[in-house]
């Protein structure tokens, strides 16, 4: 099977009922996407189909065509040079940083939809899980992030 | 390297004090230290370690799990070492290499709030007595009084302004004794510590490269899934694995011990495929027939029954309760919790019949160690275990190594072949182990004037100790139980002064497994304490920060947390129009904190929390940014229990699967959170759970000023409530 990752068509054998998350993380070795759930309901595993930000453990690799663009955290930005890493890392967001990833590419993809997203966008978009409860500095990441873009 | 034998059995001793050795295992000292970790590079001492290049890395025994304590700890050391900052890097030893070297970097347990405050003095004194050898070699070299030199951002200069970097006399430093007796400075001096610098491990946060116990691989590595008996005490009676052998990539189909069974794959999606084809028969267990009716059943005769444990009591308050002029009583319930980390519990394993390796997310390294050791058959000096970034700790990876175990018993089946288990997400909440369920029965007597003259306080339910390590029992009495209730100490101490007291547990154990959960006993203590404390209240007809006022004059530390957040909350003037305010306090991990909140409820029971205002004496603040992110994280922790959380058991088995079932605060319920870091200096307290224990009650006390309604049983969920 072939995929269109960050850029990239990377082929691979596997059962084409597997989700994309474990495909990513296993076939194509990389491990930035995460495990959370398996059931769509943390967005631990959320990637960019086609810009749309995606749970990736909920869409199995059949139903994805080779000329859609996958986007992982790998591909956001070669350099951490993406406004949302950029405000990440200004304001100390991360925890254990577990649910992050997801979290950096739900929000980048929000910010790509709405550059000046109120704080009812923000709610709205951002229905990821943090257990060590990241989201006051997330909230005010992506504010931070809008101005920097 | 005898004289570092010298200093690490004072470090030891030190660490020993302060954070108690609480391994219930015996660790077999190596003899003299060994010294393999330092050997290729200058080690200084055993907490620096000092690179040509300047680069400073200060080893960290406790464990990161998102609380900052790998930065606070780097922060304390550099503090002393007079380094530069930007030039710190950090690594965490191995237990192995802590038993080698006779437990020379102390606890590694990280639990209990106690990272910093426990490991910071030896700590300290590590950063000064490297920064002397340091500047002590560069005098050797430069044949001059070490009095005449000093050390400043990694360089250190001479009397006669010649100048030496930290990487160049490095390899002489770590040729020298280390010094027994340190000076460390007066906080007064302190340029590192107390400051918010930014964490040293967040950029590996934004683009995916962390690397956390989960995405570790190996060179050959196979992965399992694995299913254990869902009811405690349950084991596998038989199992066909046949069709599963079939499927694509399957290599084994093992039993695991005596209780579980897994699968091993190429990948971890086709062992967890190739699991659900698996029958399995399991046999009863001591779970069986248990559900919540008959668990309720057992807390509620403990309410009134005599056998019990007391932790505090003062004067006579059976007396005090007979001649009351008025008698308020009140019953409450906490339901069990599941800490739901982010990252499942998974371990990585290989076996060889002399060696055994273990790659895991862990807060105790040290019992993942003992439970490595056990589970492969081998003596611990012939174990190591590799520590990896947690996804979450909140208790879960600190005390029961559980997905150690199965990793190695599994690793065990295949010799020689790096196994990654991870459980599933329904694995996980299945084999929780389990913030216990408590009843509290509250009777207070009020004299004529309003007065509170004395205190019931009947806890009834489960002890964490009698499940996990009854040797830490005290003639059957679990002391947890009472945490933030004691009479005295100062790790968590009853802020209230109240004539005639009795507080005391029954203790009724189910057959579930429970645990240590991020604020532990506090939770409910605080929520049963300070929601009372406002239903005497308002029977005294007192304002409730008045009430509280008046039992707090010999608790100073106690009331100033209370005093911050009630002028910060704006208590004196009134609230918006529609908004409600309700407060508390509590003191815990050795540290006071104190809420209030602002909250909003319609018609229909939905309720929005407007604002949060929440003040912390933790004694001395390390880093005020992290601090802040312990105290927001908090409140979506401990709001994630009160507004959902809840456990329950159907014959002997958890209910809830995934977090469909058992939801958590999103960024819609988050609140606004204002924190008041406020340290009144000469002691250390802890950060990471202390503010749980006040997010309940301030919300729920403010839902009663809006409402009339006082929530007892939690979840509020539970009670037609939901976030508007
Ligand atoms: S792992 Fe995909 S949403 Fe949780
Ligand atoms: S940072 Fe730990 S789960 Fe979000």
């Amino acid at each position: 099977m072939k995929l269109m990752v960050n850029g990239s068509v990377r082929e691979f054998e596997v059962e084409p009922d597997t989700p994309l998350l474990w495909v990513l993380r296993e076939q194509l070795g990389m491990t930035g996407t995460k495990f959370g759930c398996g059931i769509a309901a943390c967005g631990a595993c959320t990637v960019h189909l086609d810009g749309f930000p995606t749970r990736s453990c909920a869409i199995q690799v059949q139903d994805i065509d080779e000329t859609q663009e996958i986007v992982t955290i790998e591909g956001l930005s070669p350099d951490r040079s993406h406004p949302i890493q950029q405000a990440w890392v200004e304001l100390d967001v991360p925890q254990c940083g577990y649910c992050q990833s997801g979290q950096i590419m739900a929000a980048a993809a929000l910010l790509a939809e709405t550059p000046e997203p109120t704080d009812e966008d923000i709610v709205n978009a951002m229905t990821n899980i943090c257990r060590c409860g990241t989201y006051n500095r997330i909230k005010a990441g992506i504010k931070r992030a809008a101005e920097l873009s | 390297m005898t004289v570092q034998t010298k200093f690490s059995r004072r470090s030891f001793l030190v660490a020993s004090a302060a954070g108690g050795l609480s391994l219930g295992m015996a660790i077999p000292f190596a003899g003299p230290a060994a010294a393999q970790t330092g050997a290729q590079l200058p080690e200084v001492n055993a907490w620096v370690v000092i690179r040509p290049d300047d680069t400073v890395v200060i080893r960290i025994a406790r464990q990161e799990m998102g609380q900052g304590t790998l930065t606070g700890l780097a922060q304390v050391v550099a503090e002393e070492l007079h380094c530069d900052w930007d030039k710190v890097t950090t690594e965490y030893p191995t237990p192995g290499e802590n038993v080698a070297r006779e437990r020379i970097w102390g606890d590694f347990g990280t639990a209990g709030s106690r990272g910093i405050r426990a490991s910071q003095q030896y700590m300290r004194e590590g950063g000064a007595a490297a920064r002397m050898m340091l500047v002590q070699a560069a005098a050797n070299r430069w044949d001059v009084d070490v009095a005449g030199c000093t050390a400043a951002n990694s360089v250190i200069t001479g009397p006669d302004g010649q100048t030496a970097t930290f990487g160049e006399v490095a390899e002489e430093a770590a040729a020298l004794d280390v010094p027994t007796e340190v000076a460390l400075k007066d906080p007064s001096e302190w340029t590192l510590i107390g400051q918010s610098v930014p964490r040293l491990d967040t950029v590996d946060k934004v683009d995916g490269s962390q690397i956390y116990s989960i995405d570790h691989t190996m060179e050959g590595m196979l992965n399992a899934a694995i299913r254990r008996a869902p009811v405690m005490g349950a084991t596998v009676a038989s199992f066909d694995g046949d069709a599963a052998a079939d499927m694509p990539g399957v290599r084994h189909v093992l039993q695991v011990g005596d209780d579980a069974v897994a699968v091993v794959a190429d990948t971890w999606w086709r062992a967890k495929t190739a699991l659900e084809a698996v029958e399995i028969e399991w046999s009863d267990g001591d779970g069986t027939g248990y559900d919540m009716a008959r668990i309720r059943a057992m807390l509620e005769d403990g309410l009134t029954a005599e056998d019990t444990f007391v932790g505090n009591r003062q004067g006579d308050a059976m007396a005090a309760i007979e001649g009351a002029a008025q008698l308020v009583e009140a019953t409450y319930h906490v339901p069990y919790q599941h800490h739901a980390t982010m990252e499942p519990m998974n371990a990585t394993a290989v076996w060889t019949e002399d060696r055994c390796e273990v790659w895991t997310a862990t807060q105790n390294a040290e019992a993942a160690l003992a439970a490595t050791s056990t589970a492969a058959g081998l003596p611990i000096e012939d174990c190591d275990v590799h520590r990896i970034n947690l996804g979450g700790g909140f208790g879960r990876r600190a005390t029961m190594q559980d997905f150690v175990t199965q990793a190695v018993l599994i690793a065990k089946q295949v010799p020689g072949t790096p196994i990654k288990m991870i459980w599933s997400r329904e694995e996980d909440m299945l084999h929780g182990t389990l913030h216990p369920i408590t009843m509290c029965k509250m009777t207070g007597a009020l004299d004529a004037d309003g007065n509170l003259t004395g205190l019931h306080m009947r806890i009834s339910g489960q002890s964490i100790l009698a499940g996990v390590r009854p040797e830490g029992l005290s003639e059957g009495k679990d002391p947890i139980m009472f945490q933030g209730l004691n009479p005295d100490g100062d790790e968590g101490r009853l802020g209230y002064t109240i004539p005639n007291l009795l507080v005391d547990h029954a203790m009724r154990n189910p057959p579930v497994m429970p645990g240590f959960w991020r604020g532990v006993c506090n939770n409910q203590n605080a929520f049963y304490l300070e929601s009372f404390i406002d239903e005497l209240a308002l029977a005294a007809e007192r304002d409730p920060l008045e009430f509280r006022r008046a039992l707090m004059a010999d608790h100073p530390k106690h009331l100033a947390v209370l005093d911050a957040v009630a002028e910060g909350i704006g208590w004196d003037t009134p609230a918006p129009e529609g908004v409600f305010r309700g407060l508390c306090q509590h003191m815990g991990y050795g540290s006071y904190v104190a809420a209030a909140a602002e909250v909003s409820v319609n018609e229909d029971g939905r309720f929005k929390i407007h604002r949060i205002v929440a003040a912390t004496d933790c004694g001395t603040v390390v880093n005020p940014q992290q601090v802040a992110a312990q105290i927001e994280g908090s409140f979506a922790y401990g709001l994630s229990a009160s507004i959902f959380g809840e456990i329950t058991i159907t014959d002997g088995k958890v209910d809830q699967e995934n977090f469909d079932t058992y939801p958590v605060v999103t960024m819609w319920e988050m609140p606004a959170v204002e924190s008041l870091i406020i340290p009144s200096g000469g002691f250390w307290g802890g950060v990471g759970e202390p503010t749980i224990f006040a997010a309940t009650p301030a919300v729920v006390n403010a839902i009663f000023a809006a409402t009339g309604t006082r929530i007892r049983n939690l979840p509020l969920s539970k009670n037609g409530m939901s976030h508007a």
